[in-house]
């Protein structure tokens, strides 16, 4: 948020117990982890772009969430508030990866070729397979924090490396502000388009400011890989297509993803990345891989029985409506995707996918014959 | 934007050029930051104000009008003593293009200098709309004598409820969109503390919307009385909506025609209503509890943020002067249907809004009718207007009853634009 460090000097003026926030009907991990001493400590520190504590939490503060779902309630403004607000971001790290430690290595595999099978999903049941990931650029600040300025200087030059993209990957930027109804359409029948954040949970860390500016869709002339600018990232990278075979799904994915990070790394504005965090994205959740790899399938059967969320959990797998995060499902219709990002590779993640829903779509079809599937419930992954 | 690409891409600052051989570990992140193009100087030369002015052209708010590239450029690096600065104030503005056929404000002041230190955007802002009122030569005048009101008790066949409302803010305390929280709760303090003294026909308390009942909540929706978190974008675009419910409540009278709003959109929003025609009387408890408010923060080494030019400070400059809305619920079948109607209301300096507050519209046949003006005139000019033009607008639907005709009125008087 524009507030940064100037504002923050004045506030140091007042008593800390003046200025905590008051968590005390909260939910989220923000909450269940700041406490008065650890604000104390950290109230007079400021990113060298000027992001404090205060603009880090705003967005857990505004929303203190619902007893069931436990959000992640701050965000990240550049890629040195991590290293900043270590004392805050560790232990909430810790607690929404699984026990990730300050001390622990991310391991990075984008080689689609140690991905084993994945290209048979059976598409009777797997309606349409998707991988998307986000990157930050090095040398700006995130969308909760950028200016104006930053904000297009990123689009300019997201747009000037995906356009040199060719071959599978030649495709066309569809800038958000100046796109025509027609383009607006289209876009929406091949559910690409994102809107404006109505969602309080980025509203309130400040990412949708300006709204349209610099924001855009890239895709391919194929509609199979696209790229959103200046949304909740930078950039949001999407290789999908319809039916099952998730391999080539994340095959284009990676080979895209190489691509373009060549082209970045050639005008010096690499992706942020490092050993312990893997890639730096604005909201903590999404460290690691940043990777949300996942099919729509049908599963009326499985979803219904008792044990179906006990087996997502084993294979370390989530379940959405197919509208995506907090939506319903639709007719038996799930969107089914790995639960981690952080602390496991891109490989092994999509792995689990595979593996996971070929398992699920087994079971899906025993149950329609009126087995059990006891025997085939998994251990814990 | 052209040119700060280029140099962006042939950039040889030693930071980035570090960053892109790949010096991954987070400690050389923080190291290189240090001379990177991201601290406040980096920034300006990098970003100089043509790369960081918003795109306007879509809009249609005050702010949008006035904003040129050339002030932009002048005022986008000053800060407030508190630090606030333009860009904060015109976010609101950037992000709420606003409608063809109403022209919104589209900025907000962050503290009482926000109108000085950014006088150049403000002054044109506030001469748009307030009806060509200069800050720079002309004066406001006060005046809370409500004694000085005539014929202002309105026929109870037409007219439902009365009300008036202003805005107070304590000065040396930053407002909604700026304050932080210890503020927030400063302003919550002096105000209920100051409140808790008042006497007589004032005697009430004070509900603090994060700790009330589910009973008190329910009591105060019944009696219309309670705000909800604001979900109008003008609003929460402005940083008004932050922390909620932190530091925000309702106090009223035990009568309850007296009521206080803390920390919503301004510091405090001061309303004196009750049902029927009344207007004047209204209007006298508006102004003694006014004073009684004053006096009790008087007392405690507090006051209003007012200046002579701008009136009584608040944070949206729409607001500014009096900040004076005073208004009936008045029925008005024959009336509203006249195509005439509109014009009437002009003329009048009176505007209609539907019975829910702003931006609603109206059930049936009854209008919530207002005061268009709140700067140049006092707050007696302006309850008189509301009054004499309420009149008249009864006076056409009770001929208009009749099957008489009615005249549109001249227009009331108005600084020259």
């Amino acid at each position: 948020m524009p507030f940064g460090n100037t504002h923050n000097n004045f506030k140091l003026n007042f008593k800390v117990e003046e200025e905590y926030p008051d968590l005390t009907k909260h939910n989220n991990h923000m909450a269940k982890v700041l406490t008065k001493e650890m604000y104390g400590k950290l109230r007079d520190k400021q990113t060298p772009s000027g992001f404090t504590v205060d603009d880090v939490i705003q967005t857990g503060v505004d929303n203190p969430g619902h007893p069931f779902i436990m959000t992640v309630g701050c965000v990240a403004g550049d890629e040195e508030s991590y290293e900043v607000f270590k004392d805050l971001f560790d232990p909430i790290i810790k607690d929404r990866h699984g026990g990730y430690k300050p001390t622990d290595k991310h391991a990075t595999d984008l080689n689609f070729e140690n991905l084993k099978g994945g290209d048979d999903l059976d598409p009777n049941y797997v309606l349409s397979s998707r991988v998307r990931t986000g990157r930050s650029i090095k040398g700006y600040t995130l969308p909760p924090h950028n200016s104006r300025g930053e904000r297009r200087a990123i689009e300019k030059l997201s747009v000037e490396a995906l356009t040199s993209l060719d071959g599978e990957f030649k495709g066309t930027y569809y800038p958000l502000k100046s796109m025509t109804d027609a383009e607006q359409d289209q876009l929406i029948n091949d559910h690409f388009l994102f809107d404006k954040p109505v969602s309080p949970l980025l509203t309130c860390a400040g990412m949708a400011r300006d709204w349209p500016d610099g924001r855009g869709i890239w895709h391919n002339d194929d509609k199979s890989f696209l790229v959103w600018v200046n949304e909740e990232d930078h950039l949001r990278v999407i290789s999908m297509q319809k039916a099952g075979n998730m391999r080539e799904v994340f095959r284009r994915f990676c080979v895209g993803l190489k691509r373009i990070e060549e082209i970045f790394q050639k005008h010096n504005h690499g992706f942020m990345w490092n050993e312990h965090l893997g890639y730096v994205l604005t909201c903590p959740s999404n460290l690691g891989t940043g990777l949300r790899g996942g099919v729509h399938v049908k599963l009326p059967k499985l979803s219904t029985h008792p044990k179906f969320d006990e087996i997502l959990k084993r294979l370390r797998l989530q379940k959405r409506g197919t509208g995506g995060v907090d939506t319903a499902s639709v007719g038996g219709v799930f969107d089914i995707s790995n639960a981690d990002r952080l602390g496991s590779s891109e490989v092994a993640q999509v792995q689990l996918v595979v593996d996971g829903v070929k398992l699920m779509v087994e079971m899906e079809k025993k149950l329609e014959k009126g087995e059990s599937v006891d025997k085939m419930i998994p251990a814990q992954k | 934007m052209m040119a700060s690409f280029t140099r962006l891409i042939a950039g040889r600052n030693p930071a980035v050029l570090l960053a892109s051989l790949g010096a991954g570990t987070v400690a050389a992140g923080v190291l290189l930051s240090d001379s990177s193009a991201l601290s406040a100087e980096g920034k300006k030369s990098l970003y100089p104000p043509s790369a960081d002015f918003p795109d306007l052209r879509k809009h249609n708010n005050c702010m949008a009008a006035a904003l040129t590239p050339a002030i932009y450029a002048k005022l986008r690096d000053r800060v407030t003593p508190q630090n606030w600065t333009l860009d904060q104030s015109i976010q609101t503005g950037v992000d709420n293009p606003g409608h063809p056929f109403i022209k919104t404000v589209g900025c907000v002041a962050g503290d009482e200098e926000s109108y000085e230190v950014f006088a150049e955007l403000f002054d044109p802002i506030i001469k748009d709309r307030h009806n060509g009122y200069d800050p720079r030569t002309m004066t406001h005048p006060t005046d809370l004598d409500a004694s000085k009101i005539t014929n202002g008790v309105f026929d109870e066949k037409y007219v439902l409820s009365s009300r008036v409302r202003t805005g107070r803010s304590i000065r040396g305390l930053s407002l909604p969109p700026a304050c932080s929280r210890s503020e927030r709760r400063e302003v919550e303090r002096v105000v209920v503390t100051a409140l808790a003294g008042l006497k007589g026909e004032l005697t009430g308390r004070y509900y603090s919307l994060g700790d009330m009942t589910e009973q008190e909540q329910q009591q105060l929706i019944d009696d219309h009385f309670l705000f909800d978190k604001p979900v109008s974008p003008l609003l929460t675009c402005a940083f008004m909506a932050r922390d909620w419910p932190d530091a925000r409540g309702i106090w009223h009278n035990n009568e309850k025609n007296f009521l206080i709003w803390v920390n919503e959109e301004d510091h405090t929003r001061v309303i004196s209503m009750e049902k029927g025609g009344n207007m004047k009387r209204v209007f006298e408890r508006f102004c003694s509890g006014l004073k009684q408010v004053e006096q009790l923060i008087h007392e405690r080494g507090w006051e209003f943020m007012w200046n002579e030019r701008l009136g009584y400070i608040l944070t949206c400059p729409s607001n500014l002067g009096t900040g004076l809305r005073a208004g009936v619920h008045v029925r008005l079948p024959n009336l509203s249907k006249d195509t005439r109607f509109s014009k009437i209301l002009d003329n009048l300096r009176l505007q209609k809004r539907g019975t829910g507050g702003v931006d609603t519209a109206a059930t049936g046949d009854t209008f919530d009718i207002s005061n268009n003006d709140r700067l140049g005139k006092s707050e007696v000019e302006l309850v008189q207007m509301l009054v004499d033009g309420v009149n008249y607008l009864i006076d056409c639907e009770k001929r208009l009853e009749k099957g008489q005709d009615i005249k549109v009125p001249s227009p009331v008087a108005q600084f020259k634009k």
